[in-house]
């Protein structure tokens, strides 16, 4: 059979026998679930008891529960300060690094790193520099220079910063290396031209450096919105004891998921939620797409 | 006048800069090194704290120097002897290295075809892989938890990366690789009598081993550092991952920080030595899937 078959139809036969295992998991696994999310967000379910349909039940309950929307809130704050936070300072460090040579490697081996390791980790490790006085870092060297102490985790003020502080810490590297590379990307006839010219350090930033490197700031943008958007080992691990808290001052909308689905078993509930963070994803990936193509 | 090949950047400072405005630029260059030097250090205080404290005694944890009086490998050998910590990282090898693999084998198959062959159905399946980048996994853990407990995959190894086997992701990043591949290689493969499955093995993989190291790199360390899911899908220790196994353990209440830090330190030594071995080519290669991907 198989002999008798052109050099075309040989080819896709090939294919689609490369092709049958990955279809079928990205059905199961990825189309199918997502199909089912939805779906549940419409029903109440403890997952003991039977499913009954809800209609918009989970939607108007998440409407009316204002622990949602100081969740909703936190996870802005997650993006508002992470985002811009980070961008800039990878931008300055990696602008800086750009111009060096002496040990440019080491210096940007010590700005990678921390990309390295694990969320997990490194939560407990800011986590006790974060304690009161004797046991914590940060405040053990506060007092050492004579200064009262400052409660981080346990204030509802402080703590949101200072869960974010790791988040912000562990992607710096990753978002150095591509503006690096965004840099280098840049013909040096731009600058030479500019040089001749006698344009300032500034102009030839905001006119040539900036510009130019648009496609790595959105993508660093998206890549990090994305990832504070969906926050979730660090503050997990700063807040065993109280997850999200103090007063759920520190709780995304990731946690509130957890939380609600396997620990509440309201998996209709929690449903709904990963379609409001689905949602809100979407929206941001849609302003990439735009921001773009309006290139 | 023409820059000397090799040195343009330095022929036209010559040009440029006269013998005074050179000085003060050597400075800011000095003053440059530093401030990055001192940022740098200042990243990898929490690393190098973390190393030092699963170091020290209890009675010196407390204390902010870096440098332990008298180091000590206490702490290792109490939380190695404990049996839970090498459990969790034999199970966070074996799930991270299977997880790898089916990830370079598939992804690059899909990213292979896509790219290679011409057939009908292939936009679609193209676009539709390329559309579960939206779907955010947080949004799958309930549906995968039902799945998972109606087929008893729960508190198991395939429970815990079935989700992770193939990703849209390096699928994107494959195809992309693919395209240098060129066409009249495989042509000439097919000349040669070989079946498709020897051509993409034998002639289109060895010429993507850059991209395939990348890709690896990025599902290693993805998996070896994965929470949420293997936090829900496993329940009892044996199973735990090392980021699942550490949470519970600085839980428990009696657990001191040097000893936190100890095992905090062993789930981030094997990424962090296996960087500075292989630092230019993760750095390379994290930037070719960063940017292509």
């Amino acid at each position: 059979m198989y002999r008798n078959l052109t050099i075309r139809q040989k080819q896709i036969v090939w294919a689609w026998a490369f092709l049958a295992l990955p279809v079928l998991f990205y059905t199961v696994i990825r189309f199918y679930p997502t199909g089912n999310a939805i779906l549940i967000s419409f029903q109440n379910w403890n997952l003991l008891g039977a499913r009954t349909w809800a209609g918009l039940e989970n939607y108007e309950k998440l409407w009316n529960d204002p622990v949602f929307w100081k969740v909703f809130q936190n996870t802005f704050l997650y993006l508002l300060i992470g985002t811009p936070l980070s961008l800039v300072l990878s931008f300055v460090i990696a602008y800086h690094l750009d111009k060096l040579r002496f040990m440019h490697g080491f210096l940007r081996m010590l700005y990678f790193l921390p990309f390295m390791t694990s969320a997990v980790a490194m939560a407990w490790v800011w986590r006790w520099f974060y304690q009161d006085v004797p046991i914590g870092l940060f405040n053990n060297i506060l007092s050492g220079f004579g200064i009262p102490q400052i409660s981080f985790l346990n204030s509802t003020t402080n703590a949101l910063p200072a869960v974010l502080a790791p988040a912000v810490w562990a992607g710096l590297g990753f978002q150095v290396i591509i503006f690096m590379a965004g840099l280098r990307a840049i013909p040096t006839s731009y600058y030479e031209a500019a040089k001749i010219d006698g344009v300032g350090w500034w102009t030839v930033l905001t006119q040539i450096t900036l510009p130019l490197l648009r496609p790595t700031i959105v993508f660093i943008v998206v890549f990090s919105s994305i990832g504070f958007l969906r926050i979730f080992d660090h503050v997990f691990n700063m807040t065993t004891n109280n997850p999200g808290g103090p007063l759920n001052a520190t709780k995304p909308l990731v946690l509130m998921i957890y939380d609600t689905a396997f620990n509440g078993f309201n998996m209709g509930y929690a449903a709904a939620q990963t379609v409001v963070l689905f949602t809100i994803l979407l929206i941001v990936s849609l302003i990439q797409l735009r921001l773009l193509r309006s290139e | 006048m023409v820059a000397a090949p090799g040195t343009p950047r330095a022929s036209s400072d010559a040009l440029l800069n006269t013998q005074r405005s050179r000085r003060p630029r050597n400075m800011g260059q000095i003053i440059r090194w530093l401030l990055l030097f001192i940022g740098g250090i200042l990243m990898i205080m929490p690393i190098a704290y973390m190393i030092s404290t699963s170091l020290k005694w209890p009675h010196e944890v407390y204390n902010v120097k870096l440098i332990p009086d008298e180091p000590t490998i206490e702490n290792y050998t109490y939380v190695l002897e404990d049996g839970r910590f090498y459990w969790w990282f034999v199970n966070s090898i074996i799930i991270a290295t299977i997880t790898t693999i089916c990830n370079l084998l598939f992804d690059s198959l899909v990213g292979y075809t896509l790219c290679k062959f011409r057939f009908p159905g292939r936009q679609i399946v193209f676009i539709a892989i390329l559309s579960t980048l939206m779907i955010p996994t947080e949004m799958l853990v309930i549906p995968w938890y039902l799945m998972s407990q109606s087929f008893g995959w729960l508190d198991s190894y395939w429970g815990i990366m079935f989700p992770g086997l193939m990703t849209a992701f390096g699928t994107f990043l494959m195809k992309q690789f693919f395209e240098s591949v060129p066409d009249d290689f495989i042509e000439a493969a097919r000349i040669d009598g070989l079946n498709e499955l020897q051509i993409w093995w034998t002639v289109a993989m060895p010429l993507v081993k850059p991209a395939l190291a990348a890709l690896a790199i990025f599902v290693f360390l993805g998996n070896w550092t994965a929470f949420l899911w293997p936090l829900i899908v496993t329940n009892s220790v044996d199973m735990y991952t090392i980021p699942v196994g550490l949470s519970g353990f600085g839980d428990e209440a009696d657990v001191a920080w040097e000893l936190i830090m100890t095992g905090a330190a062993i789930s981030t030594i094997p990424t962090l030595v296996v960087f500075l071995i292989f630092q230019r080519f993760i750095i390379r290669g994290v930037v070719m899937a960063g940017l292509k991907g």
